[in-house]
């Protein structure tokens, strides 16, 4: 079957990953490095029917996707670090409220203005632990142009199935570089559906605790008239200020997440076949340049893999401490000052592993030749290679 | 959920009229056919806006403050008591 | 057919606690049976029907009602309400909100809605206190008076949320009060019917705080307040400026007709779509 090639800009592939994944609702504000997203989607939904508002301010945003999809409706907005520190108080409220809904992070330079117009990926803490509270994020970090039509499929499928936000985490580079894109057709994407609820309107209850971890959930209109709001709520979602109500409530938003990390936290892995001692673990753009210069070290007969979360959050720590479990020394390579890096030295055993930094946050690229470097210094002070 | 009692005890509606509660003295008949309203003490939080208001002075205040239908004869239907309860305490017996 | 005063009772939720969570005396139970013989007025189904609000005294309204209900976070109802509203336009959507969440955190959600002139109810029930948080100012606290924030009086203006919503492009604007409930009855209806942005200002008693604060401690007296001070619009027009001083001007302020966003935006989707098809 001929599929269709395009060259697509990054952001222009969230925009069909999102289209293809069933979103029709859109609220956005624009913020470089994220506004072809919002500019993309005001082109396409009204096309297909869907919905696009541009709203006065982030916060706005954010709350109009919330309320769209208590409406029924996929709903996303695309934003970056001054518009996702807006957001946050909103995003806690989707948690609350289990409200399935996707927040595109471009990271930029920050902290508050920053850098606009270049790269960083010192967003990685605040999409695991924006909002306040007690809640378990999921977010997505795909590398590539191609990857980032897929991902945002996947995160509208999680969000559906999980009725949780999900942040799509990308960068300014991944998001702004145009690369070759397959196309996939409508009937080759996996699209999935939030459940419904299978009982009349009176036995209705918005957060039933169920079996699968996840509440059926029905939108307002189809005759079920049910209460949300952002208090801790008890099953049928009216306010509660009981101990034992509160605490099975966050228990629930905590353990659909945590039983299911090992399945939301996907890796790509690169030459770790042969049991390097040496591997560097990175995310987005770096990880490209991970993957160059693990070639290049090999070229060299430098024994050294890669290894590359698809999600940040949450981190599948089992499967991660069994890829490394033979690693000795493992390079973390991010655009900030230190965020991932906290993770891994937190859930790795360091008794084995030494955590070296590679970190870079002056807005410009960690280059493969930067990290070969650092493989090889690491490689001097003492492995076995 | 709140077990079944203390749906009822909040839901059921209570008549006082004068005569039941032997507050006042009642001498005239009622106009209507019993009391011309309903009143859930329940829900009454004895705020005084009926007492206060009414251009018939048809309620006197209980020892909880709230009201008691102390003359129904008097009671034009004029809505106002109902109107303005804040919590949705009255219901006119009017059909 | 079911006596008048018996409406109020169908539209409540059995299975939420009565009696309701607001101060003896609150005109925000008041509110709540205006609204819902608003909407019995119109026979609007149940089903079609969303309320949304934000956070505070007023905000604790929807629950009670029997419709779809979202009470979200401080200021940004009319966000939410937008979002629900733009993804299903059949939804009659309504939002509950008060002087504080509307007009000081909200305050900018409530003025591009007005501008979109999107087809949403806002009942901004307008006590000039932040009463849920313990009497603080507010955008509407008039100057002089005390809150617990200012404890000297208010050295700021104040909003008139009825001319901030006509200058905002908002299509129908009234203000009533909780003792003038015919017109306030009406007012909402007019709202409600109205395809387009509407605000019904509605003056409320705060006696907890404002009142208290402000030596006006007692829901009787607060409500003769609002009797003496109203002046419907039409004897408003009539009457010479010192006559109207001290006074509120209540009634329909502003109707007009304008196209309204989701009615424009499904033009923008036919037109697309038609231009597909060719």
């Amino acid at each position: 079957m001929e599929r269709e090639v395009r060259l697509l800009q990054g952001n222009e592939a969230c925009v069909e990953g999102a289209i293809l994944a069933g979103v029709r609702f859109f609220g956005g504000y624009p913020i470089t490095p994220s506004t072809e997203v919002a500019e993309g989607m005001s082109r396409r939904l009204p096309q297909i029917g869907g919905r696009f508002i541009q709203m006065e301010d982030e916060i706005g945003s954010i709350a109009a996707i919330i309320g769209a999809s208590c409406a029924g409706a996929k709903s996303m907005t695309a934003t970056s670090g001054p518009g996702f520190s807006l957001m946050q108080e909103n995003i806690g409220y989707a948690y609350i409220t289990e409200t399935p809904c996707v927040i595109v992070d471009v990271q930029r330079g920050g902290p508050s203005t920053g850098l606009p117009t270049k790269v960083s990926q010192a967003d990685t803490m605040q999409a695991g632990f924006g909002p306040h509270g007690d809640y378990h994020a999921i977010a997505i970090a795909p590398s590539g142009v191609e990857e980032i039509l897929y991902s945002t499929i996947e995160a509208v499928n999680l969000a559906e199935s999980y009725r949780t936000p999900v942040v799509v985490l990308l960068d300014e580079v991944i998001a702004h570089m145009r690369e070759k894109v397959t196309m996939p057709s409508k009937e080759e994407v996996k699209v999935v559906e939030r459940r419904k609820p299978t009982v009349p309107p009176d036995w209705y209850k918005h957060f039933e605790i169920s079996p699968t971890g996840v509440s059926p959930m029905a939108s307002f209109g189809d005759g079920y008239r049910f209460n949300v709001t952002g208090l801790t709520h008890d099953q049928m979602g009216f306010p509660t200020a009981n101990a034992s109500e509160i605490t099975m409530m966050l228990d629930k938003l905590k353990e659909k997440i945590i039983k299911n990390n090992e399945t939301i936290c996907e890796f790509e892995l690169t030459e770790m076949d042969d049991d390097p001692k040496v591997a560097i673990i990175s995310y987005g753009i770096v990880a490209r340049a991970a993957k160059q210069a693990v070639m290049m070290a090999r070229e060299q007969r430098l024994k050294v893999g890669a290894v590359r979360p698809k999600a940040i959050w949450p981190l599948a720590v089992n499967t991660l401490r069994k890829q490394l479990r033979n690693v000795r020394k493992l390079i973390v390579a991010e655009l900030n000052q230190g965020q991932l890096i906290n993770m891994i030295k937190h859930h790795v055993d360091r008794r084995h592993t030494e955590i070296i930094p590679l970190q870079r946050y002056d807005g410009e690229l960690i280059t493969p030749a930067q990290i070969l470097n650092k493989i090889k210094e690491v490689k001097h002070h003492g492995t076995q290679v | 959920m709140a077990d079944d009692s203390e749906k009822t005890k909040e839901t059921s509606p209570e008549t006082k009229t004068a005569e039941e509660t032997g507050d006042k003295k009642k001498t005239e008949k009622a106009k209507h056919e019993g009391p011309p309203l309903k009143i859930f003490y329940h829900w009454c939080k004895g705020c005084n806006i009926c007492i206060a208001f009414c251009p018939q002075k048809v309620f006197e205040p209980d020892r909880d403050g709230k009201p008691i239908i102390a003359h129904p004869e008097e009671c034009t239907q004029c809505a106002f008591c109902w109107l303005h309860c804040p919590d949705m305490a009255i219901v006119s017996t009017e059909k | 057919m079911v006596p008048k005063s018996d409406v109020i009772h169908q539209y409540l939720r059995p299975k939420k606690k009565f009696p309701h969570v607001w101060c003896s005396g609150c005109g925000l139970g008041v509110i709540l049976g205006s609204m819902i013989r608003s909407i019995h007025s119109l026979d609007l189904p149940k089903d079609d029907i969303v309320v949304c609000s934000g956070i505070g005294c007023s905000s604790r309204l929807p629950v009670y009602v029997d419709f779809n209900t979202l009470h979200t976070t401080h200021g940004r109802a009319i966000a939410f309400a937008t979002g629900v509203k733009v993804a299903n336009p059949r939804l009659k959507v309504i939002v509950v909100t008060g002087d504080g969440d509307c007009l000081a955190i909200g305050g900018n959600h409530f003025i591009h809605a007005c501008r979109r002139n999107i087809d949403i109810t806002v009942i901004l029930a307008n006590n000039w206190i932040y009463g849920m948080t313990g009497g603080q100012f507010s955008p509407t606290t008039p100057t002089g008076r005390r809150g617990s924030t200012a404890p000297y009086g208010n050295i700021e203006q104040n909003f008139d949320p009825t001319r901030l919503a006509i200058a905002s492009g908002a299509a129908y604007v009234a203000r009533s009060t909780v003792y003038h409930v015919d017109q306030l009855d009406k007012m909402i209806t007019g709202a409600l019917n109205k395809r387009g942005f509407s605000v019904v200002e509605v003056i409320s008693n705060c006696h907890t705080y404002f009142g208290r604060l402000n030596k006006q401690g007692d829901p009787v007296e607060m409500l003769k307040w609002m009797k003496s001070h109203a002046m419907p619009i039409q004897a408003a027009r009539k009457l010479p400026p010192e006559k109207m001083e001290g006074k509120f001007v209540t009634g329909l302020l502003h109707d007009e007709e304008k196209m309204e966003f989701c009615e424009r935006y499904q033009q923008l989707i036919d037109e697309l779509q038609s231009k597909e098809a060719r």
